[in-house]
């Protein structure tokens, strides 16, 4: 084999796999779910978006990859694999080995995700000594990634505590912390929500310059479907808590196969500006995960929903060009 | 910073003033005065020049203000007056009965602390767990039964079950004979310090399980950080202010408990004096120890404010 050819197929290898992940809490033998068994499949270097409404169940299905979930929530079944190795079977010192140092994570709100009462340079500093770094390199290493994410006066911001950042530097900071010790895959939670437009757009950048620079592989979690559209190869679309649609990015968004996805690009704002038509909403409100029932979970807001889209939820279906859509009707017999 | 000292000090200075008036007006406001506390029935038997003599030397009937301005002068030349039992000079009383409740607070409010901050931070990390319900168990016991009853069960215990009963020597000094001192410290101590650690031990498990949900614990954990590192440095710093709030209230409410404590254990602490001195009408002394305890309260209050900025950096921005 030539070296032409080790190229790409070092870079298909998967990184990290997940298989039928559900989540959710157990409350007297009852299992509630919550994310209902999902798939995904992020290769070394790829850049994987994921979308979807609140409650989608997106948030929780990347926090169970590192088991971070929140309360009484955890991963019920399924596996989620991170370079050939089962993250679920590990043990919390194990996995520790990988959190952080593997997989890094940057979440929605940096206002929070930042301890108030640290200085950033502890912040910083902890994680790389907890995974090996000595003192003095810790140090070093802090500042060169400080600066590295664009923040003016690395020596200035490293003696700030959070509160005397603004948001799109405390975001920095907390991307900082995840690139420090160069893992192979970072989740970014809608790192941009709680930050101002201009700033969410200077984020957005850094990442994307960052990734191309470290060749990391990116999972995306975001609810705004434009923010994904230039970032990401691949989109996983979630609703209910199931992956709905997966398509790489272009396809996606030239010819949707699922009408959620459909929907969701007809109620973004297009860049034209002469293009003008008026958005359109998607009437009604995702369902409650307690009382799905069977059918589609989409049925009741789908305008295309036919009688069997009550009886039987339909499961990912390939559409050709590495699409896949979990709805009974292909594009063509959508009545509009 | 130097501002905020400079205000908290002189703010604690006008407390103490007014405390110092409510004290002085409650005891003028009993009856009895200074001649009948030093004579008793026998106040009785003073003819009329004697007794106008003797009001005269105590000063007891000029105007409140005048007496309350010169018992003030007094006190801020360090002169705490003469005790009226003892006619020993009340600083010279105090002098000694301070150390020894000194000591008996802060050997409290280390028992109190460790209870308080290691059931409430492992109670915690597994609620409803063993060390969970222990501490429960001790939060419980220590809030529910006063001190009194504690006390005095841990006294009747130890004397019928081991013969061990070492307030019933003389009193020793931290630094004369520790070992003994010690024992004698450590169970009435342990009496006070249960009842501090029940109210830090809940403080703590309720701030730990709020800050355990917290995007920042969140984030320590997802940077893979050791156990340790994440309880302590994060979870524990992060719950600190409610404890540091809670410790000088306990601290505050301590002094008072010693009172009791002490008398249960026959220690020579300040509480001791101040309810011998009550039952004797000895203004003076009584006069001065709770100004001592009104001080120490005020001086805790203050040091816990200060303690909130060190902790939290946000609280400087006020």
């Amino acid at each position: 084999m030539t070296g032409a050819v080790a190229g790409p197929r070092a870079k298909s290898e998967a990184l990290l796999e997940l298989r039928s992940v559900r989540v959710g809490f157990r409350e007297r033998r009852h299992e509630h779910e919550i994310v209902r068994g999902v798939n995904l499949l992020v290769r070394a270097g790829e850049k994987l978006g994921i979308v979807g409404e609140s409650g989608s169940g997106k948030t929780l299905t990347v926090l169970s990859v590192l088991r971070l979930l929140p309360g009484r929530l955890q991963l019920l079944s399924g596996r989620v694999s991170f370079a050939g190795q089962d993250l679920t079977e590990l043990r919390e010192r194990q996995l520790r080995q990988v959190r952080g140092s593997q997989v890094a994570m940057v979440y929605q709100d940096p206002m929070t995700s930042l301890n108030p009462l640290l200085r950033v340079r502890s912040q910083v500093v902890e994680t790389l000594r907890a995974h090996g770094a000595g003192r003095d390199e810790a140090h070093d290493r802090c500042r060169e990634v400080l600066y590295q994410v664009g923040l003016p006066d690395p020596e200035r911001v490293e003696r700030s505590f959070p509160h005397e950042l603004s948001g799109g530097m405390q975001q920095r900071v907390m991307i900082a912390i995840a690139l420090s010790v160069s893992p192979r895959l970072l989740i970014a939670d809608e790192p941009t929500t709680a930050l101002d437009v201009t700033v969410q757009q200077q984020i957005l950048e850094l990442v994307e310059g960052l990734q191309e620079h470290t060749g990391m592989a990116v999972v995306w979690v975001t609810h705004d479907l434009g923010v994904v559209a230039r970032t990401v190869d691949q989109v996983a679309v979630m609703y209910a808590g199931r992956v709905v649609e997966l398509a790489p990015t272009r396809r996606l968004f030239a010819r949707p196969s699922h009408p959620y996805t459909a929907a969701l690009l007809g109620a973004l704002p297009s860049a034209g500006a002469g293009h003008r038509r008026p958005l359109t909403q998607i009437g009604g409100t995702p369902p409650d995960p307690a009382r799905l029932g069977s059918g589609c979970p989409f049925r009741a807001r789908c305008r295309h929903a036919v009688a069997r889209c009550e009886e039987e939820e339909p499961t990912l279906i390939g559409r050709g060009e590495g699409s896949f859509a979990a709805c009974w009707r292909a594009p063509e017999e959508w009545a509009s | 910073m130097l501002a905020s000292v400079a205000r908290r000090l002189l703010s604690m200075l006008v407390t103490l003033l007014g405390v110092s008036v409510i004290i002085f007006l409650v005891l003028r406001l009993l009856p009895g005065n200074a001649v009948t506390a030093q004579m008793g029935v026998s106040a009785g038997l003073l003819s009329h020049a004697q007794r106008v003599a003797l009001d005269h030397y105590y000063g007891v009937g000029e105007p409140f203000l005048r007496q309350y301005v010169s018992w003030l002068g007094a006190m801020l030349t360090g002169n705490l007056g003469v005790s009226l039992s003892s006619r020993t000079s009340v600083v010279s009383l105090v002098g000694a009965a301070l150390p020894v409740t000194l000591e008996l607070a802060i050997a409290s409010m280390v028992i109190g602390e460790l209870i308080g901050v290691l059931f409430g931070v492992f109670g915690s990390l597994r609620p409803r767990g063993v060390v969970d319900n222990a501490g429960q168990g001790v939060a419980v016991v220590g809030l529910g039964v006063p001190s009194f009853v504690i006390g005095t069960g841990l006294v009747t215990f130890l004397a019928s079950s081991f013969h061990y009963f070492p307030s019933s020597r003389a009193f020793a000094g931290l630094f004369s004979n520790p070992w003994l001192n010690l024992q004698q410290i450590f169970f009435p101590a342990l009496t006070l310090g249960l009842g501090v650690g029940a109210a830090i031990m809940r403080t703590t498990r309720a701030a730990m399980l709020e800050v355990v949900s917290t995007g920042f614990a969140r984030t320590a954990r997802g940077k893979g950080l050791s156990k340790f590192v994440v309880t302590w440095k994060h979870l524990f710093l992060g719950a600190l202010v409610p404890v540091v709030t809670m410790s000088g209230i306990q601290l505050g409410y301590l002094l008072g408990g010693t009172v009791v404590v002490e008398q249960i254990f026959v220690l020579p602490g300040l509480g001791r004096l101040l309810v011998n001195s009550i039952s004797n009408r000895d203004f003076p002394v009584v006069q001065s120890v709770t100004l001592i305890f009104a001080a120490g309260f005020i001086v805790v209050n203050m040091l816990t404010d200060m303690l909130y900025t060190l902790i939290d950096p946000r609280t400087h921005a006020r």
